[in-house]
């Protein structure tokens, strides 16, 4: 610790442009900007996605179809699906990826900037055309627009579900280039591959994914959109075609995109954990590589989805095989988080609630996973409410709450600003029990018989579902704190200090927002990523410390 | 006195594996079964529920106590422990959900196999373009795709009859939007509800008429998508009598909450008297009439859900005439 991290004050630091409110609407090639960029159009889209969803369950406090149309509801379904995943989840990864791997691995910027503003603006396109399908008739076979189906109702909302995929998916491919160029070329000298922190490694997984199966999915939909437009037959059986080959290219991706959705977040919590417990990371190397095996193993699960429809039954033993040992890897992170937390001096703050949240939500998830592996019990359950209370505490309660705790840790770094704490407790703690309270009779609901994605259904079912509508209500006012929260701290909260969480990873050690171009001079790697108690003084050093922070800051700005 | 921690440990270990066991029998979760087929299912689930509750109560025990005990004093800037790992911890925790995993899939394979899933009759594809009906014929009809179609799955349950057991009751199942019509080739009977007998192996022909439907009957836990261009088969024999829901369980269209029918398990005597009611009655009804009844009264469960919907649906020409092709389909076979 006796190194100064940062450049001495002595050193003149050479100007620096400033930052303008305008780059936040432009073809900014800053990464930084970008990743905001990507922050906020994201959750325009999640409150899109967000009031489909409590439309929908609104529809569903009553057996009848009454409050929507049936064929309203299935477009309704169709959009909160997209729109969760491909507007939401994916590109708030996204912009996490874009804002930190540069500052986490001391580089200036990304690999290909002008590529990664292009990535960014193919977003609010995509965005766009999908929401205006609802002019020509939005689409309503379901996020997984199986044919015949989805060439049956709403031909042109279906076209312009397919071009909007093939926008976003082009987006996501672009970026996962600069991820993993960044990251395996453009870190500081000193940091080897081992002494990164987790999120570039969780991004590495997760590029690789995206590359290797987005394509895929690009495939499918061109050939599906040839079948709606030109009257191909590639899966229409009424020409010869095979609906079940749909089926197969569609889940070669849309598996894989489960991994696409959860792996940044759960390097975002190997993040946020250490530093809030103070403890080392538990398991650094074991924690790296199951990422890496869960992306591996995600390629070779997606027929798992298809145990009902036409998979031969030896395959269906290989893909409950390779699903059930994926639990393995996954395991190991949440064994090591809880260890990371297990005898720390953990801070109950919001980041560190929604973190604890995550693990707690996402187990359920995942014991649910091993269950629908099983091919006997998911040939019960595929398609039924059950499917839709796992897949919910996965994507919801684990990607969301893990969002959320990033989105808080991150929060002073990206707007130097603090947020208020008792303000994002309440949103958690609304969250949190809202999200349990609508997907956990979800699970019940599925085992007695209601089937997914219906607009009417069986009386007997109406009092569990009048509770996931109560709790989808819940969910919906806890977003009222998160807004009031993030746009007072914006204009109001108390100044973000450098390093307010006193964490080890290099991005709290620039400004806080960073300065164009992220360092003063290229940092010096003092210590790992997650050295928290390694050092008896660091009381006293971190003071110090703080103090040389402080001068160097001023004299920065 | 202070209690010597290992002690608390043991009672903890104790209580864990009492309530994991308990919970994961008697979660009552579950519908009546009403197959011995369900009733293994059911003990994968129960299984799968012992084992969850324990690690969900050990997980979020350690979550809770962490919180609790672990949490930061006010005033405390000072670190953790250095604990950077523990290896013989990590391969514990790396071993052990392995062998539940792999003991899992091990005893999943061998309800499935029981259930007739890798029979190597029912569990094949049957291109209906090409081959007829009866999956025997279909290997020699198509020499030259033989392969690739021994191999791919299109149904579940044993291949009844084959072995000189008795053979099953056949019914052929046509889905369409959005209703299930049940034929008897046996008798003719032509129905919008699903009647057996009970102790009988039963084995439905499964064919969609337009998009992907699935048949589900959660009490026999029991689905197969019914995909259009193929025959798919779901045999199985119920051994409780009662009535039960059919289910479509594949996004088939705005209404596919209501494509729902019934399936009654009787007695052979109910059975035969429910034949013979239906038999006469379609004698009596010459075709033309037949085809000009409203399908929305004739499939008397569908009537139950639709009726309400029956004109914003608009499917009362299509329909018909799908019935109509339908029973001309059946008059030929007799």
């Amino acid at each position: 610790m006796s190194t100064p991290t940062v450049t001495p004050a002595t050193a003149a630091p050479h100007p620096h442009q400033e930052r303008k409110w305008t780059d936040y609407f432009t073809f900014c090639t800053d990464h930084k900007v970008i990743g905001i960029q990507y922050l906020v159009t994201s959750f325009v889209f999640y409150f899109v996605g967000g009031a489909f969803a409590e439309v929908m369950r609104t529809e569903l406090a009553t057996p009848d179809p009454d409050f929507v149309s049936p064929e309203l509801y299935n477009q309704l379904l169709t959009l909160h699906g997209t729109i969760m995943i491909f507007l939401w989840i994916v590109p708030t990864g996204a912009a996490f990826a874009n804002y930190l791997i540069p500052l986490m691995v001391g580089a200036e910027d990304m690999a290909f900037p002008r590529l990664n503003a292009v990535a960014f603006w193919m977003v609010p396109p995509g965005g766009i055309l999908l929401l205006s399908s609802f002019l020509v008739g939005a689409p309503q076979a379901g996020w997984t627009s199986y044919p015949p189906l989805s060439l049956i109702n709403s031909k042109w909302g279906e076209e312009f579900w397919i071009l909007s995929l093939l926008i976003l998916g082009t987006s996501t491919i672009l970026g996962a280039i600069n991820f993993v160029t960044t990251i395996l070329k453009m870190r500081i000298p000193d940091m080897d591959i081992h002494s990164m922190p987790l999120f570039c490694w969780a991004m590495i997984a997760t590029s690789a994914l995206v590359l290797l199966s987005t394509p895929v999915l690009a495939a499918a939909l061109i050939l599906l959109s040839f079948d709606l437009i030109a009257g191909t037959s590639f899966f229409n059986p009424t020409g010869g075609g095979d609906p079940v080959v749909y089926q197969h290219l569609f889940w070669f991706y849309s598996h894989p995109a489960v991994y696409i959705m959860i792996l940044p977040f759960f390097g975002a919590i190997s993040e946020v954990i250490p530093v809030h417990a103070r403890k080392p990371i538990f398991g650094y190397r074991a924690i790296a590589y199951s990422s890496l095996a869960i992306s591996f193993l995600g390629l070779i699960v997606w027929a798992h989805h298809m145990f009902t429809s036409g998979t031969p039954g030896w395959l269906r033993m290989f893909f409950m095989a390779t699903t059930m040992i994926i639990a393995v890897p996954t395991g190991i992170k949440v064994f090591s988080w809880c260890a990371t937390l297990w005898g720390g001096k953990i801070a109950l703050n919001t980041p560190m609630l929604f973190a604890i949240g995550f693990l707690s939500s996402f187990l359920i998830g995942g014991l649910t996973g091993v269950m629908v592996a099983s091919v006997p019990f998911d040939i019960h359950v595929h398609d039924t409410y059950f499917v839709v209370g796992h897949f919910h505490y996965v994507l919801f309660g684990g990607s969301a709450l893990a969002l959320f705790a990033g989105f808080y840790h991150w929060f002073p770094k990206m707007t130097g600003r603090m947020f208020n704490d008792n303000l994002g407790r309440l949103h958690f703690a609304l969250t949190f029990i809202g999200l349990n309270i609508t997907f956990m009779p979800m699970h019940e609901l599925g085992l007695m018989g209601m089937n997914r994605r219906v607009a009417l259904y069986d009386v007997q079912f109406q009092p569990l579902n009048l509770v996931a509508t109560a709790g989808a209500y819940i969910m919906a006012v806890s977003t009222i704190p998160f807004v009031i929260n993030v746009f007072w701290s914006l204009f109001k909260g108390e100044k973000a200090p450098r390093n307010p969480w006193r964490a080890f990873t290099l991005e709290w050690q620039t400004a806080s927002p960073p300065i164009i171009e992220n360092f003063e001079e290229v940092p010096i790697l003092w210590a790992g990523p997650y050295d928290y108690g390694l050092d008896t003084e660091s009381v006293d050093e971190e003071e110090s410390l703080e103090d040389m922070l402080a001068e160097v800051g001023a004299d920065a700005t | 006195m202070k209690i010597p921690s290992n002690i608390i440990t043991l009672i903890l270990g104790v209580a864990l594996t009492l309530i994991s066991l308990w919970y994961g029998q008697n979660h009552g979760l579950m519908p009546v079964a009403a197959s011995k087929d369900a009733v293994e299912v059911d003990s994968v689930f129960n299984w799968m529920m012992t084992v969850a509750t324990g690690l969900f109560l050990i997980v979020e025990g350690v979550l809770l106590y962490s919180v609790i005990r672990f949490r930061r004093r006010p005033g405390d800037q000072s670190d953790g422990p250095p604990v950077e790992g523990n290896i013989p911890l990590e391969i514990f925790w790396t071993a052990i959900p392995t062998v539940i995993v792999f003991f899992l899939a091990i005893y999943s394979f061998e309800v499935y196999n029981n259930l007739g899933g890798l029979d190597s009759t029912n569990s094949r594809d049957i291109l209906t373009q090409q081959a007829t009906a009866v999956p025997g014929n279909s290997s020699t009809k198509m020499v030259a795709m033989a392969s690739p179609h021994h191999h791919l799955a299109l149904g579940i349950g044993p291949n009844y009859g084959a072995n000189g057991g008795p053979p099953p009751l056949e019914v052929n199942v046509k889905g369409i939007q959005y209703a299930w019509i049940f034929t008897y080739p046996e008798t003719g009977v032509i129905s919008g509800e699903l009647h057996i007998p009970v102790d009988r192996p039963v084995k439905l022909n499964l064919e969609a008429g337009d998009v992907i439907h699935a048949l589900w009957v959660p009490q026999l836990r029991l689905k197969q998508d019914v995909i259009p261009g193929r025959t798919s088969i779901l045999a199985f024999t119920s051994n409780l009598e009662g009535a039960y829901p059919i289910v479509c369980a594949e996004l088939c269209g705005a209404y596919h909450g209501g494509m729902k029918s019934t399936l009654y398990v009787q007695s052979q005597a109910d059975f035969d008297k429910w034949v013979q009611e239906n038999t006469f009655a379609e004698s009596e009804t010459p075709q033309n009439t037949m085809a000009m009844r409203s399908p929305l009264t004739n499939l008397t469960t569908d009537g139950e859900y639709l009726a309400p919907y029956a004109q914003e649906m608009g499917i009362e020409e299509e329909t018909l005439s799908q019935l109509q092709a339908h029973h001309h389909e059946i008059d030929r076979a007799l």
